[in-house]
């Protein structure tokens, strides 16, 4: 009887070994925000000389846990990002749910935006918020593109839905083709 | 003498065992908690004795006809005598039964209509409101700037009929004060009301009931039951804007409020900050504890919360403040001036 | 084989021999690691469900103690909230999910059902094994998930809006009801199986009023089952369908309705708790009736009392949603409702009374494990009926005395028959005799054990320590009794050991057991122990309630089956009068394949909707696979030629 049970222990303790995911990371207590983390994050392509400007910041940990997404699209709604961008489809501030995005598409690049805020009317959240909201909020509006996994993206809210979720959003066009902004549905 | 001591703090401890707590269903401090509690004495002593009958039924049954030999014959004939006489038993027992049933459902019914029962013309009301994890509670009034905004800590006159008007913003939370009355579930698309009253004076401890999430553990609140004019003039109090900071480092505080994260979700009012995504801080020095009843309004305790609330309550919406220490200071110093 | 050549050694007459012979080569399983898979047989299925049920309920108890450590004092730091959540609602669906119903309905009922109906093989015997493998792989997809850090985390009943998807994000949530889909497919095949096995495999004469309690139990039981298992997996199919594909079925703000969840699973919830009951109460009266050395008392109020709570289960469920603000007259009703359920549950008690106190107890072992549910279960049972009344209810609902309550009714009232049933029927199932002293030592460090952890928690329910917290303040006077509760862990774990310990023992060492140690009356006792293949040399007929005791020696047998098929006898509902022959489908892989397709398009389904259109195709040919047409069907019987001689 009893070595009938062994399988089942065998494989019950190889996906324990196989690790945890960090898809389902939650995590709680933030890591203290790196020093100076808005200088190194690269906005264009354009470099006087080489390009020596180092790349940004690993900020996977927030784009990969569907816990630090739903986190983003919470705050999405309170920090009233709604007002200007509406649920993505854009309105005094450009749609969120196409790629094409002045100022880059990287994690650190919607980071930046948020943090230093843009010309016409896009305003700064340095020091009003901290930075691993900012970052949650960029997981968050990456995800509105598709540009993050479905496993990771949040699905509807309990609110009114008036587009369809982030993990169902289709997958785009790849960025680089600039021209008009997607015209939300 | 170290070890005299060590027996006297033990001692202590095992009084406090026999000490039921402030949260306890059996200490009752509102009439209607006084009614329920009544009905699960009554209730608990009936089925005392049907415990009891029981047990010594069994007991009576196996002590009787016990045969030690390992493979006696089973009985097979009819003895009519005896099933008629454990006909009639068994007949008698569920007849009992029924009867303590019934009376049970009666008592408990005509109990619920004596909780359920109490209503006013006249009542306060007030509005709760559920969020992860704290609650949001309001005194709604005709005219807007008439309306008082707390958080946590609800004040209520004695002797008088308090309608509560329940929502909730995101999850079912539950709200339960055991010594007022029972619990009602805070359900979001559902609003609901009910009704409780206090007769004595006092501070009375209440949790949520309902598992809302990583900190259903913290999510405490306390109901202040004090005379008409205390309220009157605690609501008066609460009503007005928020004190002037008259410290430079009341003054600098409120500077570092308004210019960090804090605004982003705190609302005081006679200031700029203005958003109500979390509890309302224009009177935070008024209350006695902070993060939903978790730690008490004392400066350290409001350093290490605005600093590391995560520590506190991880998972809580507030986010960490690494702030310079003396910033902390003059941001603490400006909260604890706000009565 | 070995078993069938000792039967065929102690056999004198050799055409019974013979007939021994040549049914064991017919009902033969196949052997080895591919005959594993294969295997048809309800004992051989029934006991790996029990198995398999024990590991989790061990497992769930790993998690209990786990719960029970964070408690032991005020601002434990041992375990975080995020695991704490993900701990409690593990204990809670394990135990509930791949412990209770799987042991209690599914492995019990399977292996002991077509034996006391007198028959050689389980109603549809592949659906069954199908059922098996299916509550495996739901027990691999939670366990799994738990140990990557997907567990589940919003409670066993996984409320919305909580395990909606925006406050449960990522899959956990979707782990917990996709186990739900699995476990409750499973337990539904099983209910199928086991209804028509008694309905239409009973040994002719075991007409419905002659039929053992317990098959009286387990019919209502799979009655139950069948019209409350679909109210769950809608319950969690819509939850499904909420998180994946984003429908707004429980939305406050599209008009969805949060309530509408906690009716669904409620409408289930309840009946699930006398599904796990029930069985429970059944091996009660067999054992009551055999260690009191008499008929039962009271027969026929048992059997009305069975099927009532099986009725009246369903018509109660509100009453975990007392605090929801429903109106009061409609709460009235339910409280009336769940009292009314007392009374069938009292009529059981007072017949148990009425029979030991006629009859001539014996107090062996499995008899003091039912002294034990008699105690434990008395409680759950009364502090029930106080948890049935409103007012009360909205004091104690979701504090700890609801946990100490349904400790006791749950433990009591399965967890103490399981113990007396394992107890009773170890000598059928293994051939030899559970050591009694180990079984003592047993008991009493369990009972011991339970009592102090779970008495405790209703003083702690009544100090209003709510349910599901993973910390408390020290001035909340809750730690003295946590102390105490956790510390009653210790002799229960205990216990456990010495269970695990005499089980391994006396399957090596424990004394020969014979046909019938106990000298009982049911039908599952008149063949060796353990069972042959073939279960009986020749199919029973039986002319009362107890057949063994009461059956004459020249009792006639069922002639006309052959011996070279599988041939099974179908016999009429009520009067189980022989109708035809029936052919047993024999072993087949296509049921674990076709599980371990359904168990793929499941566990996808959860991480793309792709997973449904690519997981059909192997579904369907699993299927294809297993309804294959082998074209033999049973001999036609010559007409008006006698069933039985």
């Amino acid at each position: 009887m009893k070595h009938r049970s062994l399988p089942l222990v065998f494989l019950l303790g190889g996906i324990a070994v196989l690790g945890s995911c960090s898809r389902e990371n939650r995590i709680l207590r933030q890591p203290p925000p790196a020093n100076d983390t808005l200088n190194t994050i690269q906005i264009s392509g354009l470099n006087p000389g080489a390009n020596l400007i180092p790349t940004p910041p690993n900020s996977n940990m927030y784009q990969e846990s569907a816990y630090a997404v739903s986190e983003g699209q919470k705050l999405y709604e309170e920090y009233n990002c709604v007002g200007c961008h509406a649920h993505g489809g854009g309105g005094i501030g450009p749609p969120l749910m196409d790629r094409n995005w002045i100022y880059g598409s990287e994690p650190g690049n919607v980071f930046a935006t948020i943090m230093q805020g843009r010309p016409n009317g896009m305003p700064s959240f340095r020091n009003r918020i901290p930075e691993y909201q900012a970052w949650e909020i960029a997981a968050y509006v990456r995800s509105m593109a598709g540009l993050l996994p479905k496993g990771v993206s949040p699905n509807r809210t309990d609110q009114m839905n008036i587009k369809p979720a982030e993990s169902s959003t289709p997958e785009q066009v790849p960025t680089g083709i600039t021209g008009v902004p997607g015209q939300p549905k | 003498m170290n070890s005299a001591r060590h027996l006297a703090a033990y001692l202590a401890v095992q009084a406090k065992v026999l000490d039921p707590g402030p949260h306890s269903v059996l200490h009752s401090a509102a009439p209607q908690a006084g009614h329920i509690e009544w009905l699960y004495w009554f209730t608990f002593w009936i089925l005392f004795a049907v415990f009891v009958l029981m047990i010594v039924a069994f007991t009576r049954a196996s002590a009787k006809a016990r045969v030690v030999a390992s493979h006696p014959l089973p009985v097979i004939e009819k003895d009519e005598a005896g099933d008629r006489r454990a006909g009639w038993a068994v007949g008698t027992a569920i007849g009992i039964t029924v009867i303590a049933l019934f009376v049970i459902l009666v008592v408990s019914v005509i109990t619920g209509k004596r909780v359920e029962g109490l209503t006013s013309k006249n009542p306060v009301t007030i509005q709760i409101t559920g969020h992860q994890w704290w609650w949001e509670v309001t005194y709604p009034n005709s005219q807007a700037d008439q309306t008082v905004t707390t958080a946590n800590e609800i004040h209520v006159p004695v002797g008088t009929p308090v309608v509560v008007l329940t929502n909730s913003k995101d999850v079912i939370h539950s709200f339960w004060a055991p010594s007022i009355t029972g619990k009602r579930d805070l359900l979001p698309g559902y609003s609901s009301a009910f009704w409780f009253e206090i007769d004595k004076a006092g501070i009375y401890h209440g949790q949520c009931a309902e598992f809302c999430g990583l900190q259903h553990a913290h999510m405490g609140f306390s109901i202040t039951a004090e005379s008409v004019n205390e309220f009157e003039a605690w609501q008066q109090q609460q009503l007005k804007p928020a004190a002037e900071p008259s410290s430079s480092d009341a003054i600098r505080g409120r500077e570092v409020f308004l210019t960090h994260t804090c605004l982003m979700c705190h609302t005081i009012r006679g200031t700029d900050a203005g958003s109500h995504l979390g509890p309302d801080l224009t009177h935070v020095a008024s209350r006695k504890m902070i993060a939903a009843e978790t730690l008490p309004n004392t400066a350290g305790a409001l350093a290490g919360w605005v600093v590391d609330p995560q520590r506190i309550k991880p998972g809580t919406q507030m986010s960490p403040n690494p702030l310079a220490p003396d910033d902390l200071q003059a941001v603490v110093a400006y909260l604890q001036s706000l009565h | 084989m070995a078993v069938a050549e000792a039967i065929v050694a102690n056999d004198q007459d050799t055409g019974e021999s013979e007939l021994a012979r040549s049914l064991a080569r017919t009902w033969n399983q196949p052997k080895g690691v591919w005959g594993w898979f294969c295997n048809t047989h309800h004992t051989d299925i029934g006991i790996r469900f029990m198995v398999t049920a024990f590991i989790f309920l061990l497992f769930g108890g790993v998690l209990a103690v786990l719960i029970r450590l964070q408690l032991i004092r005020p601002e434990n730091s041992l375990i975080g909230p995020d695991l704490y959540n993900q701990i409690f609602t593990m204990h809670g669906s394990t135990m509930i999910f791949l412990f209770a119903v799987p042991m209690m309905f599914q492995g019990f009922g399977v292996y002991i059902v077509p034996l006391m109906c007198g028959a050689r093989n389980i109603a549809f015997p592949r659906l069954n094994a199908f059922s098996y493998y299916l509550y495996v792989g739901g027990a691999l997809v939670l366990w799994g998930g738990f140990l990557t850090n997907t567990g589940p985390d919003v409670g066993w009943f996984a409320y919305v809006p909580l395990s909606g998807p925006q406050y449960s994000p990522g899959h956990r949530a979707d782990i917990w009801s996709q186990m739900i889909t699995f476990t409750e497919v499973s337990a539904l095949g099983v209910a199928i199986c086991i209804a028509t096995t008694i309905l239409r495999h009973r040994a002719p004469g075991m007409t419905l009023n002659r039929m053992p309690i317990l098959l009286w139990e387990k019919l209502t039981i799979s009655i139950a089952v069948i019209f409350a298992m679909p109210a769950v997996m809608i319950a969690s199919g819509l939850l499904l369908l909420d998180r994946l594909v984003g429908t707004h079925f429980f939305n406050p703000a599209e008009g969805g309705d949060v309530l509408l969840y906690q009716h669904l699973f409620w409408f289930f919830g309840h009946p699930e708790v006398y599904i796990i009951f029930l069985p429970g109460a059944a091996i009660i009266s067999t054992l009551v009736e055999c260690f009191s050395r008499r008929r039962i008392i009271g027969y026929t109020p048992i059997v009305v009392s069975v099927v009532a709570t099986g009725f009246l289960g369903f018509s109660v469920w509100v009453h975990h949603m007392f605090a929801t603000g429903l109106p009061q007259l409609s709460e009235s009703f339910f409280t009336a409702a769940s009292l009314m359920i007392v009374i069938p549950t009292g009529v059981q008690f007072f017949c148990w009374v009425a029979t030991i106190w006629n009859g001539k107890l014996q107090f062996r072992l499995p008899m003091l494990w039912c002294f034990g549910f008699f105690f434990v279960f008395l409680i759950g049972g009364l502090s029930g009926v106080m948890l049935a009344s409103v007012p009360i209810d909205l004091q104690v609902h979701d504090t700890y005395f609801v946990v100490a309550h349904f400790h006791y009714v749950l433990i009591g009232g399965a967890l103490f028959p399981m113990f007396a049933g394992i107890y009773f029927w170890f000598p059928k199932i293994t051939g030899r005799m559970a050591n009694a002293t180990l079984g003592k030592w047993h008991f009493w460090l369990f009972f011991i054990g339970f009592n102090i952890t779970f008495f405790t928690l209703h003083f702690l329910g009544l100090r209003g320590m709510p349910r599901r917290v993973y910390t408390y303040g020290p001035d909340m006077h809750w730690q003295g009794l946590n102390m105490l509760a956790s510390s009653g862990v210790v002799f229960m774990t205990a216990g456990l050991l010495v269970f695990l310990i005499n089980v391994f023992r006396s399957v090596r060492v424990g004394e020969l057991a014979g046909n019938n140690p106990w000298g009982d009356a049911g039908l599952e006792w008149s063949m060796s122990s353990p069972p042959p293949p073939y279960n009986f040399l020749h199919i029973p007929t039986v002319s009362g309630r107890d057949p063994l005791w009461e059956d004459p020696p020249n009792q006639p047998v069922v002639v006309g089956l052959r011996d070279d098929i599988r041939e099974t006898l179908v016999t009429h509902s009520l009067d189980a009068d022989p109708q035809h022959k029936d052919e047993d489908p024999g072993p087949s892989i296509w049921p674990f394949l076709s599980a371990v397709t359904v168990s793929a398009a499941f566990v996808g389904s959860i991480f793309t909707p792709w997973a449904v259109p690519i997981g059909a195709p192997p579904v369907i040919a699993t299927l294809i696979g297993w309804l294959w047409p082998r074209g033999q069907s049973p001999t036609p019987r010559p007409v008006g030629e006698s069933w039985v001689r």
